[in-house]
């Protein structure tokens, strides 16, 4: 098998990221709310970028510190954690409920497919930014109502997408074949539909974690995500926003990951996309 | 009746059935879930006194179903009550608000409509060649940075570093139109980045998907130019997806109008309902919810009543 | 001595292909080819897919479709190369010297405009007519096609008028401009059979009475023998033969050829019935969900043990709305099945084990027939486990057998589908039917995704078979010449009735029905002037009455 660069690049991103969120604690050089230095001190980075403002001689932090004194690098880190963890929590979470409710409704047919199908088309109808804000607005805000509320929202997209993939893959021959043959249902969906629509169903689930991602950065950015004294990357870009008028970029660097991030994900995404297209080709 | 008209009304009376479901759902949303307007407002320290207190002056002991008929009433008689954190009235500051958002939405539209067909067209005139992999490119990147990422970094350069734009935009009456769209002009590019690149994508697709017709390659085999297959043959057949294309692309505007208000401090409907979040306020939430809902369902329609009406096939049945 | 209109010397052409998962590289199409086209003359290319034959008509109008390119040669049109025109010569060499016939209309025409508009389009965007006299000409044509309300049928729209109708608006529009010469590409293939003779005629007589000349692109050569003067015979991208269309037909040279000319000749003589029949479809009358119309009615038809029933019919004469009644997909309205002895229930989920086992099913995509992540070992293995519990070496044993059977070796047993050819894919098909050992297997247009080599080698596997191990088949076809080699009994299905049915002789001979007697003489033979002799056998009948 050949990977090609981009998807090479996306994958060893990815992998950093996940390691450094996966061992914050020991990756991270300082305490998570350590104070240690001056309000919004330099970074390294723009140092030896050349970017620092005149006079600096060296900075001590790669990053700078943040708004009241935490190194930057450190809060990025365990942020990223939260953040991760957070969408690749709702991921799962989406995933699992889209994806069954999806094969269920396809295969049951009937009313059964029509009420969850309308229903998932309500909810689809309101902007999902919007209806989390309506359902922020009256609820606890905590990391577990967020990856509840997050997941469940998104699951109508997997719902839809698992339900469009099945649905053509049931009335394919070969299925026909299986049913005429007598196989029980359980078969028909884990042997005959499954292996083909795990292609599709993956790629979809790399863009979901994007969307995850983005989310929960905006909900945190907006002040109604993740709460102090936790800290993510849309939660950084917040408290670090009002040094940017001051032309300190602190609240740029959380931005650059998430991007970072964001493209990786869909680059490895992009390339299983490809992978499904080319064994389809193959098919037909 | 003309089969046609039966399907627009069809789709019209489904958007309709759908703008009343969609309150419903957020009405009830509101309901069900643990948590009143009345504990919202007060927080958990608040006396069951105070509650019971709060509840009656607000009305929610009473049943549901006419809570949600006097709230649709109001809002389709412009009486939406007050809001809870500064009693100010809601349809009021709604009025201006969202006369504000319209005005930056609109701005953004004229300019990233043109601009993202006009990509797309380049984008699929140089398929696969340089120009389409650039366009490709950047707009993977601008779909993988989050809106207020682009907003600070407009901001960072153009506002901090060249001082070429302020960073907080508004638009008192009182302001020349030059003034005001000086002052918005960094909301719009973040706007028009934001929407630019999922439209220049799906109309990317649109065209393409014209383009590889069998009837293009008969034009082509007739010995037209490509100027006259793409006016006579390509234009009206792709006119109708790419319509839909920036419908729904709009209907994305007016949501991103949201955290790009927040970033700029813009007086919006955007800014509102975040603040309204942040302080609890159920009823402005849930107003400035469905009003934001109902535009998104609208714009939905309208992209779908416009492949109607654009389908040959419908619009000269056999 | 003149220079002919179209001169092809040495045409090479090459495409590159970009596979999502490899580097783009380049294949060779066409392999260098040699042929004229004399003023008003038709020139056959006839060859199955993959032969190169529309690439080479495309390339005469200096066209590729998607990454093909011309690599070599040397095309003179009217005494101009084309492949050294620039590109204001290629559009006035196209649409106005030489147009195109496509398969699908349906596809070629523009969905949003009227048929009027789109066929005067070339003739007056080149200057050739005016406008009105354009339109004068497009309506002469049209009459001239046999199109019904000459007059105002170019104010509709594409989709208003029928696919046979379509096709020949198409040729209207191919021969408005006056052209030197028309490229049929594969023009009646996607027709029903008694709706392609008529579209034939039409093309015919247009090309004698106009005297254009044609390129005429087909896979079929009874059809090809119908219009053309020459005929080059090309596989896979190189000439095979060249000679006239009697030489060709009568006189074949090359043994490909031969075995074109030969094809559907299978021998197969009928079996009386004897005994109690082992499928009666008794009174069946369905309609799909939903619906308020019955798609079948009334069919009544028997099939005995180790025979073969042919169910011809064309599109929507609902043969294969049949099938699904029996295999139990959809419950019949009244009637009932009656297999092996006994009653079948309507419904699939109601069926025996053994119900299921002896009837199987093979497709005629047997690329959706097979669930592409399973191995051939694994689809053909599937029934052996399942009906009859086998395992491991057993299973393996088996599995072997059955492809020794279709004539493939046992090294395809970890192939994926995708790795086999449409003959092989079919043939897989068929082993795992016979896998479940089935008294009767119901074959839907099984060979009509097939070229027709590879076709016969499927009905010549299917013939042994049904010998070895006594089977019976049902089989679903449009191509009365597949009927002829397979069946014992036939029925004829028209509009969800039986028109006819009875042992293959007595159906096959007079005194016919009127659809029958239309369905037969449609299917074009493989012989000189077929065609002028059936359309003068329906003149004279008409006349008569």
């Amino acid at each position: 098998m050949r990977i090609p660069l981009s998807a090479l690049i996306g994958l060893s991103i990815t992998s950093v990221y996940f390691f450094c969120a996966i061992f914050a604690s020991w990756v991270a050089p300082y305490g998570m709310a350590e104070t240690v230095g001056d309000v919004w001190e330099p970074s390294r980075l723009g140092f030896l970028l050349g970017t620092a403002p005149e006079g600096t001689v060296d900075a001590q932090y790669w990053l700078g510190t943040d708004q009241i004194g935490r190194d930057l690098l450190t809060r990025i880190i365990y942020g990223g954690q939260t953040t991760i963890l957070i969408a690749t929590t709702a991921t799962i979470l989406s995933f699992t409920t889209g994806s069954i409710l999806g094969f269920f409704a396809a295969v049951s047919g009937g009313w059964v497919d029509q009420a969850l199908s309308r229903f998932v088309d309500l909810v689809m109808s309101i902007p999902s930014l919007i209806l989390a804000l309506v359902i922020l607005s009256a609820i606890d805000v905590t990391v577990v109502t967020l990856i509840v509320l997050m997941g469940l929202l998104d699951s109508t997209r997997v719902f839809r997408l698992a339900r469009a993939v099945a649905v053509d893959i049931s009335v394919m021959e070969f299925v026909e074949a299986a049913r005429l043959r007598g196989e029980k249902i359980a078969w028909i969906i884990f042997r005959e539909i499954l292996p083909n629509a795990l292609s599709p169903l993956i790629a979809e689930m790399g863009l979901r974690f994007i969307f995850m991602v983005l989310f929960i950065s905006t909900l945190s950015f907006l002040g109604i995500g993740v709460q102090p004294p936790m800290a993510d990357w849309g939660g950084i870009v917040k408290e670090n926003k009002d040094g940017i008028n001051f032309g300190i970029s602190a609240a740029l660097y959380p931005a650059v990951a998430i991007a970072t991030l964001a493209i990786s994900v869909n680059l490895v995404a992009d390339w299983v996309l490809n992978r499904t297209t080319s064994l389809k080709g193959g098919r037909s | 009746m003309h089969p046609i008209l039966k399907l627009v009304a069809q789709r019209l009376s489904l958007g309709i059935l759908l703008l009343f479901a969609a309150s419903a759902l957020l009405f009830g949303l509101t309901e069900i879930l643990p948590g009143d307007a009345a504990q919202a407002q007060l927080g958990q320290s608040a006396t069951p006194e105070n509650l019971a207190n709060l509840r009656e002056e607000m009305g929610l002991n009473r049943p549901a179903l006419t809570r949600y008929a006097e709230w649709i009433g109001g809002i389709l008689t412009g009486d939406m009550g007050n809001a809870l954190s500064n009693k100010l009235p809601i349809g009021e500051q709604i009025g201006k608000r969202l006369g504000a958002t319209m005005f930056l939405a609109f701005w953004a539209a004229l300019i990233s409509v043109p601009v993202a067909i006009l990509l797309g067209l380049v984008a699929v005139r140089y398929l696969n060649r340089w120009p389409d992999k650039v366009i490709s490119g950047s707009t993977l990147a601008a779909i993988s940075l989050p809106e207020f990422m682009i907003a600070y970094i407009l901001i960072f350069v153009f506002a901090v570093k060249l001082g070429w734009a302020p960073s907080f935009a508004n638009v008192p009456p009182d302001m020349r139109l030059l003034e005001k769209l000086h002052s918005i002009s960094l909301p719009i590019a973040v706007l028009t980045m934001v929407v630019l690149a999922h439209m220049m994508r799906m109309t990317r697709a649109a065209i393409l998907s014209v383009m590889q017709s069998a009837y293009i390659e008969t034009a082509e085999l007739k010995g037209l130019s490509s100027f006259e297959v793409i006016r006579r043959h390509a234009f009206p057949n792709a006119v109708a997806p790419i319509v839909n294309v920036v419908m729904i692309n709009l209907a994305y505007l007016v949501v991103g109008v949201v955290v790009v208000e927040t970033v700029f401090a813009y007086p919006g409907m955007g800014q509102y309902l975040v603040d309204a979040v942040v302080k609890r306020d159920v009823p402005v939430v849930l107003t400035s919810g469905i009003i934001f809902s109902a535009v998104y369902i609208i714009l939905n329609m309208i992209a779908d009543i416009v492949s109607i009406l654009s389908n040959p096939r419908l619009r000269h049945p056999k | 001595m003149s220079s002919p209109l179209l001169s092809v010397r040495g045409l090479k052409i090459g495409a590159t292909v970009c596979p999502p998962d490899a580097k783009p590289h380049d294949i060779k199409i066409v392999h260098g080819v040699d042929f004229d086209v004399e003023a008003g003359k038709v020139l056959g290319l006839i060859g199955e897919s993959g032969a190169g034959k529309s690439t080479i008509g495309l390339a005469t109008m200096a066209y590729g479709r998607g990454g093909v390119k011309i690599t070599g040669g040397t095309i003179f049109m009217n005494g101009r190369d084309v492949l050294q025109s620039d590109w204001r010569d290629v559009r006035n060499l196209r649409g106005a010297e030489v147009t195109y016939v496509s398969q699908s209309a349906a596809a070629s025409f523009n969905p949003a405009k009227r048929i009027m508009e789109q066929v005067i389009e070339a003739a007056v965007s080149q200057s050739k007519f005016s406008k009105s006299d354009a339109q004068a000409r497009a309506v002469e044509l049209f009459r001239k096609l046999d199109l019904p309300e000459p007059e105002t049928i170019g104010d509709r729209f594409p989709h208003q008028v029928s696919g046979g109708q379509l096709q020949r608006c198409m040729t209207a529009l191919a021969l408005c401009p006056e052209p030197d010469l028309v490229i049929f590409d594969e023009p009646t293939t996607a027709l029903d059979v008694t709706t392609q003779i008529d579209v034939l005629k039409a093309i015919k007589e247009a090309i004698r009475d106009t005297g254009v000349a044609a390129l005429y692109i087909t896979h079929d050569l009874a059809v090809v023998a119908q219009v053309s003067d020459h005929i080059m015979v090309l596989r896979q991208g190189e000439m095979i033969e060249y000679g006239t269309t009697d030489q060709i037909i009568n006189a074949p040279v090359d043994e490909y050829t031969k075995a074109l000319v030969s094809v559907r000749s299978i021998d197969h003589k009928e079996k009386p019935p004897s005994g109690e029949p082992l499928l009666r479809v008794q009174n069946i009358t369905a309609r799909y969900r939903g619906t308020k119309f019955d798609v079948l009615k009334d069919i009544n038809v028997d099939l005995h043990a180790g025979q073969t029933l042919a169910v011809v019919g064309e599109s929507g004469s609902g043969k294969s709305t049949l099938a699904r009644v029996i295999t139990g997909l959809l419950p019949a309205r009244e009637g009932v099945v009656n297999f092996n002895g006994r009653e079948l229930p309507p419904e699939l989920a109601n069926r025996s084990q053994d119900d299921l086992r002896e009837l199987q099913m093979i497709y005629q995509m047997a690329d959706t027939a097979m669930n592409p992540r399973q191995t051939v070992g694994t689809i053909i293995g599937r029934p052996l486990e399942f009906y009859f519990g086998l395992k491991g070496a057993e299973k393996q044993k088996r599995i072997k057998e059955l492809l020794d059977e279709i004539e493939m070796g046992d090294g395809f047993i970890d192939r994926y589908p995708a790795e086999l050819s449409g003959g092989q894919k079919q043939r897989v098909c068929i082993a795992r039917a016979l896998a479940a050992k089935p008294k009767l297997i119901i074959c839907d247009e099984v060979t009509s995704a097939l070229d027709p080599l590879v076709a016969d080698g499927i009905l010549k596997l299917l013939l042994d078979l049904q010998k070895v191990e006594d089977v019976a088949y049902l089989f679903i076809t449009h191509d009365i010449a597949t009927v002829r080699a397979i069946a014992d009994s036939i029925a004829v299905m028209y509009q969800g009735e039986v028109a006819r049915y009875g042992g293959k002789t007595e159906v096959l001979s007079p005194p016919f029905d009127d659809y029958t007697d239309l369905l037969l003489s449609s299917v074009p033979e493989m012989k000189l002037g077929w065609l002028e002799d059936v359309i003068a056998n329906r003149k004279m009948q008409s006349g008569g009455n």
